[in-house]
């Protein structure tokens, strides 16, 4: 029987010929990541090991990207015990405010992470980086203080469901589209334990932002990890980016998949999920009016540079509409100077838009953008738990940049269409 | 090794974003987190929980963020063991990784009602329901985990190796 692509990955690591799914593996670790958050708490259980120092000071990454710059004295006392722990340990790959950006966008772009990886990432969106044909997943601190101590980490081999993406995006539908469409059908432990994996001749239409997004949000179907083939693309991307030699797996031709989704990515319309999971998936063009409170455009899921200027295309010339906040966060340095130096910033501004440095904040309901009771938010962010972005009696619905940045004019949840796009 | 207590009930996808929510997560004390456990979900819960009982839930218990903190809190605030339908994988291994006892038993989790009086068993995996008699076999853990459950947290387990 042959082996899933992640499959290969994983077997590969763990130094064996072939692995099963079911099977107990130790894997070696190629990055082992962590933010203000959960850092600490890896650090603390860290100072109760035997082994007092890190596996590999290059290959450990630490983005205080959560709660930065510090919200407050706590915080702030989070970042220093991680800027402590950096200095200590000679960490290669600290980013301290100024450098950082948020994690998912940030590693890739600093070409830390390349295809073939196995990274594990005390943060659930951790799965990003399959976009690039690596093994990602997102595990707690106990497991990244483990993972910096020795290096490798315990894994359950997962099955896959294989999800065959065929035609092209119609205008205005992306990646967050595509895996909205997908959550919806699949509900949010659909892929519960197990590795989602993305074929077909749709990829090539598909840009790496569009990957990332898509893989991002595999842990919001439940799934341990989601992965792209490696096709040229995203061989473009890993030597633009990285000077890391790289490992493309493709799974075997008769792997053994769970389950099989054909997709027609030309059927897929702009796409929105209602409050509080992200499995309550509506077609914009299917709703009644919902009028809106704030619009989030950011996060490690779409504060991309091509989100940013899908948003700035539909927001140039126009306004926000009047008593609604419009927040947009550049998800790294890198691409906050690329939207000034494109003159994104400049449109945001002009539209009536608040433009801020790289940080989670409002996602996790930290900071920058927080909901009062009772209002609602439409937001480019993975996440519409209750009480996610504020108070318990708020309302987080999930789209693409372009609904954003569309419901940003109109004031209620709409498609750049409305505005005659 | 046993555990017995009264039920906290709860139903599907119950979020870590719920258990603990990120505007406490300025803080990783256990206590401190221990005393917003469950606050967004419900607003009882602390006033009520009691060293030893239990949480039973539906599907895909721990859903959503990473963070330990939700495991921590709920070891804090005195619940002896989760027992749901399934546990989303995260969760899973932290709650392993930290020594909260955990057990996915889909009967269990559909009959227990909240308030029962439970107690499980974890070496041979038996759930019993004493305010209704009913018993439920529930899922016994591979030897590897079990070798990480009887170090008490994965980071006993590497000191041992």
């Amino acid at each position: 029987m042959g082996m899933t692509m992640t499959q290969k990955i994983l077997a590969a690591h763990a130094g064996l010929e072939e692995v099963k799914a079911g099977q107990l593996i130790e894997a070696d670790l190629d990055l082992v990541l962590g933010n203000d958050i959960t850092s600490p708490v890896a650090i603390h259980e860290m100072d109760k090991m035997t082994v007092k120092t890190v596996f590999d000071k290059d290959k450990i990454a630490l983005v205080p990207d959560h709660f930065v710059p510090n919200k407050d004295i706590k915080s702030a006392e989070h970042c220093k015990c991680v800027r402590e722990f950096a200095k200590k340990h000679d960490i290669t790959n600290y980013f301290e405010v100024g450098q950082m950006g948020i994690e998912h966008a940030l590693l890739p772009e600093q070409g830390l992470t390349v295809a073939g990886d196995v990274i594990i990432g005390a943060d659930s969106h951790t799965c990003t980086y399959g976009a690039l044909g690596a093994f990602s997943t997102g595990v707690g601190s106990t497991d990244m203080a483990a993972g910096m101590a020795t290096g490798k980490a315990w894994f359950k081999v997962p099955s896959a469901i294989k999800f065959v993406l065929n035609g092209k995006p119609s205008k205005w539908v992306s990646g967050k589209d595509v895996i909205l469409h997908i959550i919806g059908m699949i509900g949010v432990d659909g892929a519960l334990y197990k590795s989602m994996e993305f074929v077909g001749d749709g990829i090539k239409n598909l840009s790496m932002d569009d990957r990332f997004t898509i893989a991002n949000m595999a842990i919001e179907a439940g799934g341990k990890n989601g992965i792209f083939p490696v096709d040229d693309l995203t061989r473009a991307y890993m030597k633009e980016h990285s000077e890391r030699a790289f490992v493309e797996y493709a799974a075997d031709e008769d792997a053994e998949y769970d389950q099989i989704v054909e997709i027609d990515l030309s059927q897929i319309k702009p796409t929105v999920a209602f409050p509080h999971l992200p499995e309550n998936t509506h077609t914009v063009d299917s709703i009644d009016d919902i009028s809106i409170d704030q619009v989030v455009i950011g996060s490690c899921t779409n504060g991309r540079i091509d989100d940013l200027r899908t948003a700035a295309k539909i927001l140039e010339g126009r306004k926000v509409a009047s008593g609604l906040r419009v927040i947009v966060i550049p998800a790294t340095q890198k691409i906050y100077l690329q939207a000034i130096e494109e003159g994104l910033v400049k449109t945001f501004i002009n539209a009536g838009a608040v433009v801020s440095t790289p940080t989670c904040g409002p996602c996790l309901g930290g900071y920058m953008g927080i909901l009062a009771e009772g209002e609602r938010c439409v937001s480019t962010t993975n996440r519409n738990f209750v009480g996610r972005m504020g108070h318990v009696n708020s309302e987080i619905y999930l789209a693409s940049p372009a609904v954003a940045a569309a419901s940003a004019v109109t004031g209620k949840i709409s498609q750049p269409a409305e505005l005659g796009l | 090794m046993k555990a017995q207590g009264t039920v906290f009930k709860y139903g599907d996808n119950v979020d870590t974003d719920v258990i603990i929510p990120a505007r406490y997560l300025n803080s990783s004390d256990p206590q401190e987190l221990a005393a917003h456990c469950m606050e967004d979900i419900d607003a009882d819960f602390i006033k009520k929980v009691k060293k030893g009982d239990i949480i039973v839930a539906n599907k895909n218990f721990g859903c959503g963020s990473s963070r330990e903190h939700a495991p921590i809190a709920i070891k804090a605030a005195g619940v002896s063991c989760v027992v749901a339908e399934t546990f989303a994988r995260i969760f899973y291994r932290n709650a392993i990784n930290i020594g909260l006892p955990i057990i996915e038993c889909p009967e269990a989790a559909k009959a227990i009602a909240g308030g029962d009086e439970v107690e499980v068993d974890f070496d041979s995996g038996v759930i019993t329901d004493k305010t209704t008699g009913a018993a439920f076999q529930g899922q016994a853990f591979p030897e590897f985990m079990q070798k990480i459950i009887k170090a008490e947290g994965l980071v006993n387990y590497i000191n041992q190796r």
